[in-house]
């Protein structure tokens, strides 16, 4: 906690003139806050969720299937998201999460939907399964699904979401993650099209965010970048947020999962 | 059979293989995005810059971006006199982040977010880079009616001098009112300005 702490002093000092190289600064500080990350808290919580009996039907998540087999979690979040032939559909973590509490658990879609994102005080169920099974793919190289003609649509799909200009303030991702060396304020902008940009963000995802003590998930990441474009809100685990995911998480193959990571 | 046809396209409105369309984005859009607060769905109905801007990847045809710059100009409502308003209302608003979010209430005053990508007064130093560095934007290009005009037709609407210009519209998507557009023209302006101090 200390840490976290003098990390968070550390913040104020490299925010000011005072720091010489910012560049290098904010990298040190990076440094210092996945040191002192409380990551691990939350994976040991979502694993009691992912084994607490829970929904009509009394039973736990222990034999959801993510891709790779029911019960299975070693290295399944980074072949995410991929084609499941029982649903027929592409999906990423949070839906097929959501698939087997409607399945298995019996719960209703309204019920298990009703708190997808949380806040400081509560995280959501959604924000800490996703921390515990991410956490069994540290060390896997990245490998959404390609080869199904599911997986391929919604790759293109989400490379044409990705540079689709609307909404208030006539934006599209690529706004603000489409050229190299830009900022939001301090907030260094990856290049999120390209592969040596997308890498080290997707295997980092989800992550724990220092700036608001929150655990985070892809699908938040997504739906508040479109509250911030001044877009209508983005459907939890729709095909449109799924394709997004699925052309980011493609264009990183390769890379060595390391989350869930720690940011700013 | 017809209503078979009608939800096979609702669930796959793309054919695998097929080139994605911004005709098809928007559908999709359509129907995975819904309404919250005050953003609405008619947000996702691309208008003619953007479906343009869209389909050139930002580099529209000489002549067809000349004239939709030409009626992107018919939008802006000049007012009338001098323009230069209160730059210390005009720090404010470019330090506000707000507006047009469903998080924010309708109605309420939105910002500029113009620190989100501009430089503009030295002693803030948390500024984006996306956009142009403006400091010093007045005492190096003047504050006549023309300069003024420039600057307030800039902010309220963007796309009337570059189509595929990355700005938003701020005053023609009505982020923004005349009178806080007025106070940005001060800040950019007015010698008094810290943007225009030495």
């Amino acid at each position: 906690m200390s840490r976290l702490l003098a990390a968070l002093f550390f913040l104020a000092w490299a925010a000011s003139p005072a720091a010489q190289d910012t560049k290098a600064e904010i990298q040190k500080y990076q440094q210092m806050i996945a040191e002192g990350s409380p990551v691990e808290l939350f994976e040991l919580e979502g694993e009691a969720l992912w084994k607490k009996p829970q929904g009509p039907n009394k039973v736990s998540l222990e034999k959801c299937d993510l891709g790779q087999g029911p019960g299975v979690l070693k290295g399944a979040y980074a072949r995410l998201p991929r084609y499941f032939k029982d649903a027929d559909r592409v999906m990423d973590l949070e839906t097929r999460l959501l698939h087997c509490m409607t399945t298995l658990q019996g719960r209703s879609r309204e019920e298990a939907t009703k708190r997808v994102f949380g806040n400081e005080n509560q995280p959501s169920e959604m924000e800490l399964l996703s921390a515990y099974v991410a956490a069994q793919s540290r060390g896997v190289k990245l490998a959404a699904g390609t080869a199904h003609p599911k997986e391929k649509q919604a790759y293109e799909l989400g490379r044409a979401i990705f540079f689709h200009r609307a909404g208030g303030w006539d934006m599209s991702c690529a706004s603000c993650h489409g050229e190299a060396d830009k900022r939001i304020r301090m907030q260094d902008l990856p290049v999120l099209y390209k592969r040596e940009f997308a890498r080290p963000i997707m295997a980092t995802w989800p992550a724990y965010r220092v700036s608001n003590s929150q655990f985070k998930t892809m699908q938040w990441r997504i739906n508040d970048c479109y509250r911030q474009m001044r877009y209508p809100e983005p459907t939890f685990a729709s095909d449109a947020t799924i394709a997004l995911n699925t052309f980011l998480t493609v264009t990183a193959a390769g890379e060595p999962y390391r989350g869930p990571g720690t940011k700013r | 059979m017809i209503r078979f046809l009608f939800s096979f396209l609702m669930i796959s409105p793309l054919a695998a293989g097929a080139q994605v369309t911004p005709t098809d984005v928007q559908k999709i859009l359509q129907r995975d995005f819904h309404a919250r607060g005050q953003a609405t769905m008619d947000r996702v109905v691309q208008d003619g810059v953007q479906r343009v801007c869209t389909e050139s990847n930002d580099k529209p045809p000489g002549e067809l971006a000349r004239r939709l710059e030409d009626d992107q100009m018919k939008t802006i409502p000049f007012p009338a006199g001098n323009l230069i308003g209160d730059w210390k209302n005009g720090e404010r608003i470019a330090q506000s982040g707000r507006g047009l979010q469903w998080t924010d209430p309708a109605g309420a005053p939105g910002g500029g977010s113009c620190y989100n990508c501009h430089e503009l007064s030295p002693q803030e130093s948390s500024h984006g880079t996306l956009g142009p560095t403006l400091r010093r934007f007045g005492w190096m290009r003047g504050n006549g009616p023309e300069m003024q005009r420039y600057v307030y037709g800039k902010i309220y609407n963007a796309k009337a001098y570059n189509l595929c210009s990355q700005m938003p519209r701020l005053g023609y998507s009505g982020t923004l009112t005349p009178e806080q557009i007025k106070d940005l023209v001060g800040l950019l302006l007015d010698p008094a300005s810290p943007v225009n101090r030495q």
